[in-house]
């Protein structure tokens, strides 16, 4: 494998209120090459968005928050970077793209502006010369007549083309890495296919490095190399997007998978997981998901299974995962 | 089929009148424009389509929460619109509704007994204390709510066990209809199946129909038997779940079909996606002609001109597209009916 270009080891990011403290990322480590998409997905609370804040120290200073572990970033910690050095790599190296492409989009300046800021801020670049990159960003993401759109507030844009100019302002100092939160999930599902091609085009372009996060198993299945499933703060498996889906290892995984009503076939009954998920401040003893497992042995309910590393790079958080595993670690 | 239809909806049109234009002028948005469907007794029947399309508006109609600008809703055989208002609440205890965003549709102020209690109170039914309690057991049981909620508030519960509520409280009346208007949108997935699970459940037990709107066509392949698809405020196919999937026949109904994601990578490497330009146009200004030509692959000069009609190709089957014969069927539609090839 080529030295990985963003690198994240025992992340763990906790919120503390004054009663209780809720363990939002509970120990993640991946790697993730250069030119290659790694999905994370999960539901609601599993800590997917604030493994990418915490990535970026863009998490809100209230509540009080820990972020604990390393984030190599070709070879560098970003959290022990000072700020200065933080704001350089910042949507520069490393840039975002948000879910709801209005309410990150700033509603008073034109989009032109939005894009030729980080080219200025970044590149100490002429405002003229950051304009004119600015229009050809846009017309690289697809925006037609890109002059005259380089001049429109957000809010006469479609939500398909917000997102493309948030796609813009991401590109605009060709990142290595692009985070990716959920970046289709507020829209409809043919101007989705148009997004996910746009980010498919511009990755083969750019080399860049993407971060997907979503809840869509769908999305995950077009986009991905590589795949790590969360459960409440925990990663619970990471395989190969072939691997993930021919051969889950986890019953979360299987759950998962199972779940989905598909548009090839049609399951008289769905296989869903039972249950709901837990309280992140409730410590509870062995598995996290041993409540809602199927497969649940004596054994999960008073000890957490490590990490099991299995052949070609595929992890198992899973006392099942014992057998084949080549090592553990915790 | 001898049965009478339980919903049917004729030539059924919502025009909203929006405001005043720049030069004083007004703007019509035709939410819904021309729609005809009927619902069977004991039927699933799906409204699918992007956002913008009308299907919801459409939801309202049926149930009488708004009056179309024309057209008629007749609900078991009677016209909405004739009846008066004390036949109309009536009639509505018949048709129940539930909404896709379970945190602002149930009231913060009252127990889950007193939402799933309020419709008998408001119809006058199981006046009896003993009788009230035995029945509001048996529905939470019905809807896999735990006994113990009942003094809860609806703020306690995450939004699978608030979705549960909604539902309960739909079935309240023992309706023969149910509008679900993006009933499992909100949820996570694995919460998602555990609501599909339910309406298929409830409706076996119940005798149900559902009017489903959905912008989700595999979660429209789980449950429903029959669809419209729409686009821009009219219906552009209708047909048997089943024959829609396995044969979508217009140009949209192709590539919406093409463009949802599938779980499998390995059907995503095989597969043929059909990429739509551009946007959904505003319906302010939809396009002359058929509506979705600009964004059509198989456009021809008439389709800028003709309206087409909403034809019947085959049986249970209809199609608002002159041009389906110059179609080339070797496209997406064959490669997305047969994955395994």
């Amino acid at each position: 494998m080529d030295e990985p270009v963003l690198s994240v080891r025992g992340l763990r990011t906790h919120f503390m209120t004054s009663e209780r403290t809720i363990k939002a990322v509970d120990g993640l480590s991946y790697d993730l090459a250069s030119g290659k998409t790694l999905a994370v997905v999960g539901e609601s609370g599993s800590g997917k968005s604030v493994h990418a804040l915490s990535i970026l120290g863009l998490l809100p200073d209230s509540p009080r928050h820990s972020v604990a572990g390393e984030i190599f970033y070709r070879g560098q910690d970003l959290l022990k970077m000072p700020l200065a050095q933080l704001r350089a790599v910042r949507g520069n190296r490393i840039a975002m793209i948000f879910q709801e492409p209005m309410t990150s989009l700033n509603p008073v300046l034109r989009v032109g502006e939005q894009i030729s800021e980080v080219i200025v801020h970044h590149q100490k670049k002429a405002k003229a010369e950051a304009w004119s990159q600015a229009v050809s960003l846009l017309h690289k993401v697809g925006i037609p007549n890109p002059e005259e759109r380089a001049e429109d507030f957000p809010h006469q844009f479609s939500g398909g083309m917000r997102q493309r100019a948030m796609i813009a302002i991401a590109l605009a100092c060709s990142p290595d890495v692009l985070i990716a939160d959920e970046p289709t999930t507020a829209l409809d599902v043919t101007i989705q296919a148009q997004i996910l091609e746009l980010m498919k085009g511009l990755q083969r372009e750019f080399g860049m490095a993407i971060v997907l996060i979503t809840h869509n198993i769908g999305v995950v299945a077009e986009m991905a190399d590589d795949v790590v499933v969360m459960y409440a703060g925990h990663p619970v498996e990471i395989a190969s997007v072939d691997e993930l889906f021919h051969s889950p290892k986890h019953p979360y995984t299987r759950g998962l998978l199972a779940s989905v009503p598909s548009i090839y076939e049609r399951k008289e009954r769905l296989a869903a997981i039972p249950g709901q998920p837990p309280d992140l401040a409730v410590r509870t003893e062995g598995c996290i998901f041993a409540p809602r497992c199927v497969d649940v042995m004596d054994r999960c309910r008073h000890e957490d299974p490590p990490d099991f590393q299995l052949p070609r790079g595929r992890i198992s958080h899973c006392w099942l995962a014992e057998k084949e595993a080549v090592t553990w670690r915790r | 089929m001898t049965e009478a239809p339980l919903l049917e909806v004729r030539g059924l049109k919502k025009h909203f009148i929006e405001g005043r234009g720049f030069f004083g002028g007004k703007a019509t948005v035709k939410a819904v424009d021309g729609v005809s469907f009927s619902v069977m007794p004991q039927e699933s029947f799906a409204l699918v389509g992007e956002s913008g399309c009308g299907k919801s508006t459409l939801g309202k109609l049926a149930l009488a929460l708004e009056k179309p600008t024309t057209g008629q809703v007749f609900f078991d055989g009677r016209d909405m619109s004739g009846l008066t208002s004390k036949e109309l609440r009536a009639v509505r205890s018949q048709i129940q509704v539930i909404f896709q965003d379970p945190y602002s549709s149930l009231n913060p102020r009252m127990t889950v007994s007193e939402i799933l209690t309020e419709p008998w109170i408001i119809h006058g039914r199981y006046k009896d204390r003993k009788e009230r309690a035995l029945k509001l057991a048996k529905l939470m049981d019905d809807c896999g709510i735990a006994k113990s909620y009942q003094s809860r508030h609806a703020h306690e519960f995450s939004g699978g066990q608030r979705q549960r509520i909604g539902i309960a409280r739909a079935l309240a009346l023992d309706p023969r209809l149910i509008v679900a208007d993006e009933p499992v949108s909100a949820l996570d997935v694995s919460i998602q199946a555990q609501i599909l699970n339910l309406l298929k459940d409830l409706q076996t037990q119940r005798k149900l129909a559902y009017l489903f709107i959905s912008h989700d066509f595999s979660v429209v392949r789980h449950l429903c038997s029959r669809v419209a698809v729409m686009y821009l405020g009219r219906v552009v196919e209708t047909a048997d779940t089943e024959a829609l999937f396995r044969d979508p026949q217009h140009p949209y109904t192709e590539a919406l079909l093409s463009a949802v994601p599938v779980p499998d990578p390995a059907i995503v490497q095989r597969r043929h996606r059909i990429l739509l330009s551009g946007d959904v146009p505003s319906p302010l200004h939809p396009p002359s002609g058929c509506h979705f030509h600009p964004r059509c692959h198989y456009v021809q000069d008439s389709c800028r001109v003709n309206d087409p009609a909403l034809l019947p190709i085959r049986l249970g089957q209809s199609v608002a597209c002159p041009i389906l014969p110059f179609k080339d069927k070797r496209s997406a539609a064959a490669l997305i009916a047969s994955p395994e090839v």
